[in-house]
């Protein structure tokens, strides 16, 4: 999570309400006051779809958006380039509110600031993978030869070389997405907005998509907004996760703040599902170094997982690690109790419960639960 | 209780009163703009004259080919073409082939006709709801309005010919075009479109790149109908001087010559038959890319 170099691309989201229906700004103060969705829905017939939602996007960072069906997040991402216009709010993109633009300013901001992938695709059937992946260059109006330079250039990144004169109904939904990512990236936009880009794919593709961009990312920086309802595909892409539910933000933070630190019982009852072992990183758990003379021999990164930390060990058959920060210096140490603890669910899941390191000890108590989870 | 068994109507003096005046406006506006408006399908006219003596100026061994080579390139089916080419032989075998070509040039003049407006109009009517509601019931009058009742005031306006011939087959023919248009465009998938606005496109770049191609094969079927339609209109318009193959079949009723009623009437079906195999097959051939589908 490195301050990326700063060309732009921050989102920022202020106050941002949207009720459905044919009268919403008159219900807007109601809402304001604290209505509920239920409420709201049974009384006067409109629907919420968010409520005072504020988020900080940085540029060129993986910000994910999670939440089930119904929670908003679609509604939300839609937003950032208005396909959906605010019942109240600002959205801030490079100093501009997005909402105070006009018809051709927003078109230009389109063509020229954002990029977008969907959930079903939307490919143009009567067109080849090639000309799907021009379709956002030639609305900016660029040169044919530009077009399709740029296009071959994204499809082959991608892996869909020698497929570009296919039409999509020749393709599986992996590649078709491929191609929907090679539309987006051919734009060149700073901004990358992912409508549950990955959900309808099969989970081994759906890993594999996840492996795609993120490689991508370290290349392109892009400020990407990922939708999804997946914690577990929220956790391995998101630099940062909002949480939402019935248009509310609940949680914003890192994959460890979300696993460590849920904020209510709603995000823990999500955590209980995860592979701890597989987003927990070993510097959140660590204890302080040691200098003495039986410090560990094997030492491990500290943004590494915990369940590398664990198959080290198991291979060196040590019972501690030294922790190394990206400079090869000792921050910390953790030894193999430490790990368990944190990589088993804890039992009082939820409940708002704060866990941290020096907490992990007494999860250790064995419980038939956690045994068999391991 | 006389009035309960007989409708109360208006009386026969205001009836006749109200009828008189409508026909003397109706005659006035003829009489003042009549040649102005004849003046105003001259260009159709002349558009009539050449495809027809184009059509019988060339040798009929070349109609043939060209004939053939349409179809060919259209469905890239043999079956088409080889049925194509019979159907024109036996047609000038049994000496029709001038009425055929006459009734042809006919058609296809309507059916440029039809598309040109019919596309317009329903694209329009596409994008507006209530542009939808207002022409929608226009449509149905044109199609259910029995044909020999609009071909009073045209007749009246242009005289008997070809140009309000082709103005009454015009009428009967277009409403499936402006309805199949409207219909391709309003059925195009919203995501597809969500992603067009996604990417900044214009409404009109949103209308010749998404809409319009995505729309195609339906109005494909439009124009297949308006083919179908116009051929159908083709013996009623020659009752108002469209020469073709309308005309021995209108001779054949008012003298009962029950053969060349048949002969005249086959040679219809079959030419119905070849623009209809023809455009289909090529409405398919604009589909090719949803035929072949991943497993």
């Amino acid at each position: 999570m490195a301050e990326p170099p700063a060309e732009g691309g921050g989102i920022e989201i202020r106050r941002l309400y949207k009720i459905f229906g044919a009268n919403a700004r008159d219900y807007l103060a109601l809402v304001e006051r604290g209505m509920s969705k239920a409420e709201l829905m049974a009384r006067h017939g409109h629907v919420l779809g968010l409520r005072d939602v504020n988020i900080h996007m940085k540029p060129g960072c993986i910000q994910v958006i999670m939440g089930l069906s119904g929670s908003g997040k679609s509604t939300l991402i839609r937003h950032i380039n208005r396909l959906i216009d605010p019942t109240a709010g600002e959205v801030w993109v490079d100093g501009v509110d997005v909402v105070k633009m006009n018809g051709s300013e927003l078109r230009q901001f389109r063509r020229r600031h954002t990029a977008m992938v969907f959930q079903k695709f939307a490919l143009l059937p009567h067109r080849t993978v090639l000309d799907n992946a021009v379709f956002g260059l030639e609305m900016k109006g660029v040169a044919r030869a530009g077009q399709v330079e740029s296009a071959m250039r994204w499809l082959a990144r991608v892996g869909l070389a020698g497929f570009e004169d296919r039409y999509p109904n020749q393709l599986s939904g992996g590649m078709q997405q491929r191609v929907g990512l090679a539309r987006a990236l051919a734009n060149d936009a700073p901004i990358m907005l992912m409508d549950e880009a990955f959900s309808a794919l099969d989970p081994l593709i759906r890993v594999d998509m996840q492996t795609v961009l993120l490689d991508l990312q370290k290349e392109i920086k892009k400020t990407i907004v990922f939708i999804t309802h997946d914690l577990d595909e929220a956790l391995r892409l998101g630099d940062a996760i909002a949480i939402l539910r019935d248009g509310e933000v609940i949680q914003q933070g890192t994959n460890q703040d979300i696993v460590l630190r849920p904020a209510d019982d709603y995000v823990a009852s999500f955590v209980k599902e995860v592979n701890r072992g597989r987003v927990i990183k070993v510097e959140a758990i660590m204890g302080p170094a040691t200098d003495n003379a039986d410090a560990p021999k094997l030492a491990i990164a500290s943004d590494a997982v915990l369940e590398d930390a664990a198959r080290l060990l198991a291979g060196a058959n040590q019972t501690a690690l030294a922790v190394l920060d990206g400079k090869g210096r000792r921050v910390g140490c953790v030894d193999i109790q430490r790990i368990l603890s944190a990589m088993v669910t804890p039992v009082a899941s939820g409940g708002g419960e704060r866990r941290d390191s020096s907490l992990a000890l007494r999860d250790l108590e064995p419980s038939a639960e956690t045994a068999t989870r391991g | 209780m006389d009035w309960l068994f007989s409708f109360p109507h208006l009386s026969d003096d205001t009836l006749r009163a109200w009828k008189k005046a409508v026909d003397a406006g109706f005659l006035a506006f003829t009489r003042t703009y009549g040649d102005a408006i004849e003046h105003l399908f001259d260009p159709l006219q002349y558009f009539l004259i050449h495809s027809e003596r184009v059509l019988l100026g060339a040798p009929w061994p070349i109609v043939v080919l060209v004939f053939a080579a349409i179809a060919w390139f259209a469905g890239r089916s043999r079956i088409v073409v080889a049925g194509t080419v019979s159907t024109l032989l036996a047609i000038g075998l049994f000496d029709m082939w001038e009425d055929t070509m006459k009734t042809i040039s006919m058609i296809v003049v309507c059916t440029v006709l039809s598309i040109v407006l019919g596309i317009p109009i329903g694209i329009a009517m596409s994008r507006s709801d209530r542009l939808q509601k207002s022409i929608n019931p226009i449509l149905d009058v044109m199609q259910t309005l029995p044909s020999f009742v609009y071909l009073i005031p045209v007749v009246m306006l242009l005289g008997i010919g070809k140009v309000p011939g082709l103005i009454a087959v015009v009428i009967y023919a277009i409403p499936p075009m402006i309805r199949l248009t409207d219909l391709g465009i309003r059925l195009v998938d919203r995501d597809v479109l969500e992603a067009a606005d996604a990417f900044g496109s214009s409404s009109w770049q949103k209308l010749v790149k998404v809409q319009l191609p995505l729309a195609l094969p339906t109005m494909m079927a439009g124009v297949n109908q308006t083919i179908m339609m116009a051929l159908a209109m083709v013996v009623i318009a020659s009752m108002i001087g469209v020469q073709g193959l309308g005309q021995p079949v209108l001779k054949a009723i008012a003298n009962q010559y029950f053969t060349l009623g048949v002969m005249n009437g086959l040679a219809i079906v079959g030419i119905a038959i070849i623009f209809d195999r023809v455009s289909q097959a090529y409405g398919r051939r604009l589909q090719k890319h949803r035929s072949v589908v991943h497993g």
